[in-house]
């Protein structure tokens, strides 16, 4: 009788998954699908353990309890507790132990298994890309946090990464096909490899790529996730990780394409680096203009039309409540005031409105890159907090700077651009930024919160 | 040759399984706004902690002896747990500020 209704169970949470994942795809139905699919995966997690045929010592079953119930408390505390602006390094840790779960069952079943290929294939699949998700999502989450700073870069790293790679598929080729190569030394062998090769693969990509990094690494591991499915003939395991795995690499996708740049570039392309190239001739910098809390005041509150563009600045100073008062000051003043959100402004896509959302900023006032642009040549005021890269004219007409070709927020269009930033210390692309010496641009140096606080008083004041 | 083609024949099934499930994930996350996209990476990313459910049927069919395997075991759910709850949870605070405006 266990038998069908486990089945049954998995049915149930595979369906849940599917249908959870169509409804994150709406901003309405969101929540409700993220909660459907948690259900389904309850089910699928108590059945498993519950509608087991034959005995099974109570250490073994007291094992379970012990790590369900310490992986459930530490998963819901750290990811209650920590700030909205480390959601990113979050997503990738989180990431890194599923990865590394399916590497460990794996590792688990490979001195048990019984002799054939699609087995052996699975176990080996597994193994490879669970430990390749985990250490790359290590690194990305340890860039992300700021530990590891910028990209780090081997010579001839493409080489190098790539004859790794080709290794790896040897030898995993070798112990498929020989059996003397099949053996636990090999085993450890392959399993050493696939931690350097993930970490040697994020490596070398820079910060403002981490986001398309860890989507490709979420993908992975559903993948692994799939493999593990196919060994134990599990079919919520082989639908939940399949569409992780499609839906994931379709999202990187369009997370590249936000970007304008190609999936290859990113892996194996310039990015960060400081390679030296970029706009960064000393000589044509020109001079760089200030502005007073108390002037912007002003001049912000006799224009007619303000745009505000958010980056990780913002996040980082926690300023996105200041922001918002700002914003309501001014319209209470009869200023029209939008925020222009960069498809990946923060260090993520979504990050910026979830961030103002969380200060609760309306919905109807955020805008995307495509539908605000044609306006900043109305706009009388443009207010950038802490972004950079995403408004450096460079990537529109400086064929040799690294950005060249992303689609950027025309904020040079308006007929006044104020600056907010901590120093002059480049962005995360590491490159010089042509809009900071416009002279239509002021520059409001110091730290988002505080000087917007000012700004909000100056305001006021008014 | 004939391994890889029996190989084929054995698991058609699940082969077309596959296919399938492949074009489902594409289709549903198709036309998703911007701003969803990282509720979207984080919602997907909880799903995948699926493999906890094969984690725990290795810690069922161990033995009480096979102490590393039990080592390996424990850490497997837990890891899997982390990513399942942790993931779940996050994205629902994210998701949770979109809702409080509509």
């Amino acid at each position: 009788m266990k038998a069908p209704i486990l089945e049954i169970s998995y049915l149930i949470a595979s369906v849940s998954f599917v249908i959870g994942l169509k409804r994150m795809s709406n901003a309405k139905t969101a929540r409700n699908g993220n909660l459907l699919a948690a259900a389904g995966m309850t089910i699928a997690i108590l059945a498993t353990i519950i509608l087991h045929e034959g005995p099974v010592p109570p250490l073994i079953y007291g094992l379970i309890g012990l790590a369900l119930l310490l992986g459930s408390v530490l998963g819901w505390f750290t990811a209650r507790k920590v700030a909205m602006t480390k959601m990113p390094e979050l997503v990738s840790l989180f990431n890194g132990m599923g990865g590394a779960c399916a590497a460990l069952i794996s590792l688990i079943e490979y001195p048990h298994i019984s002799p054939g290929a699609g087995i052996l294939i699975s176990v080996l699949a597994g193994l490879m890309i669970g430990t390749v998700s985990f250490s790359g999502s290590m690194i990305a989450f340890a860039k992300l946090n700021g530990t590891l700073g910028k990209a780090i870069r081997l010579p001839f790293y493409n080489i190098i990464n790539s004859l790794m790679l080709v290794a790896m598929l040897v030898l995993c080729g070798l112990m498929l096909w020989d059996a003397e190569f099949n053996n636990m030394i090999n085993l450890y062998i392959l399993l050493g490899m696939s931690v350097v090769y993930g970490i040697l693969f994020v490596i070398p990509i820079g910060g403002a790529d981490m986001p398309v990094v860890i989507s490709l690494l979420n993908s992975f591991t559903g993948l692994a996730a799939a493999f593990g499915g196919f060994l134990y003939g599990n079919k919520a395991m082989l639908t939940g990780g399949i569409l992780v795995g499609s839906a994931g690499t379709l999202l990187t996708i369009v997370m590249c394409k936000a970007m304008n740049r190609p999936l290859s570039n990113v892996i194996f392309g310039a990015f960060g680096g400081g390679s030296g190239s970029g706009s960064s001739d000393g000589s044509e910098k020109g001079s760089i203009k200030d502005i007073s809390v108390g002037d912007l005041a002003v001049l912000m509150n006799y224009s007619k039309k303000v745009i505000i563009v958010p980056g990780y600045g913002l996040a980082v100073a926690q300023a996105q409540h200041v922001i918002h008062e700002i914003e309501e000051l001014l319209e209470s003043r009869g200023v029209e005031v939008k925020y222009a959100i960069h498809p990946v402004a923060g260090r993520m896509p979504g990050h910026m409105n979830v961030l103002l959302a969380e200060s609760n900023v309306d919905y109807g006032k955020l805008a995307e890159m495509e539908e605000v642009n044609p306006e900043f040549a109305s706009t009388n005021v443009v207010l950038v907090v802490g972004a950079n890269d995403v408004v450096n004219p460079a990537a529109r007409n400086d064929t040799s700077s690294p950005i060249y070709g992303m689609p950027i927020l025309d904020v040079d269009h308006a007929e006044h651009v104020i600056v907010n930033k901590r120093s002059m210390n480049a962005g995360y692309a590491g490159i010089d930024n042509a809009l900071f010496y416009d002279p239509k641009t002021s520059m409001l140096f110091g730290d988002a919160k505080k000087v917007l606080t000012e700004l909000a008083t100056e305001l006021k004041s008014l | 040759m004939e391994a890889f083609l029996s190989l084929i024949h054995n698991n058609i099934d699940i082969i077309y399984f596959v296919i399938l499930s492949v074009f489902v994930g594409i289709e549903v996350i198709g036309n998703v706004p911007t701003v969803l996209h990282t509720p979207l990476m984080s919602g997907a990313n909880a799903i995948h902690g699926v493999v906890i459910v094969g984690a725990i049927y290795v810690m069922l069919h161990l033995h009480e002896d096979n102490l590393a395997g039990l080592i390996l075991g424990f850490f497997a759910v837990l890891l899997g747990t982390l990513n399942v709850v942790g993931g779940f949870v996050v994205t629902d605070r994210m998701l949770e500020m979109f809702k409080k405006k509509k």
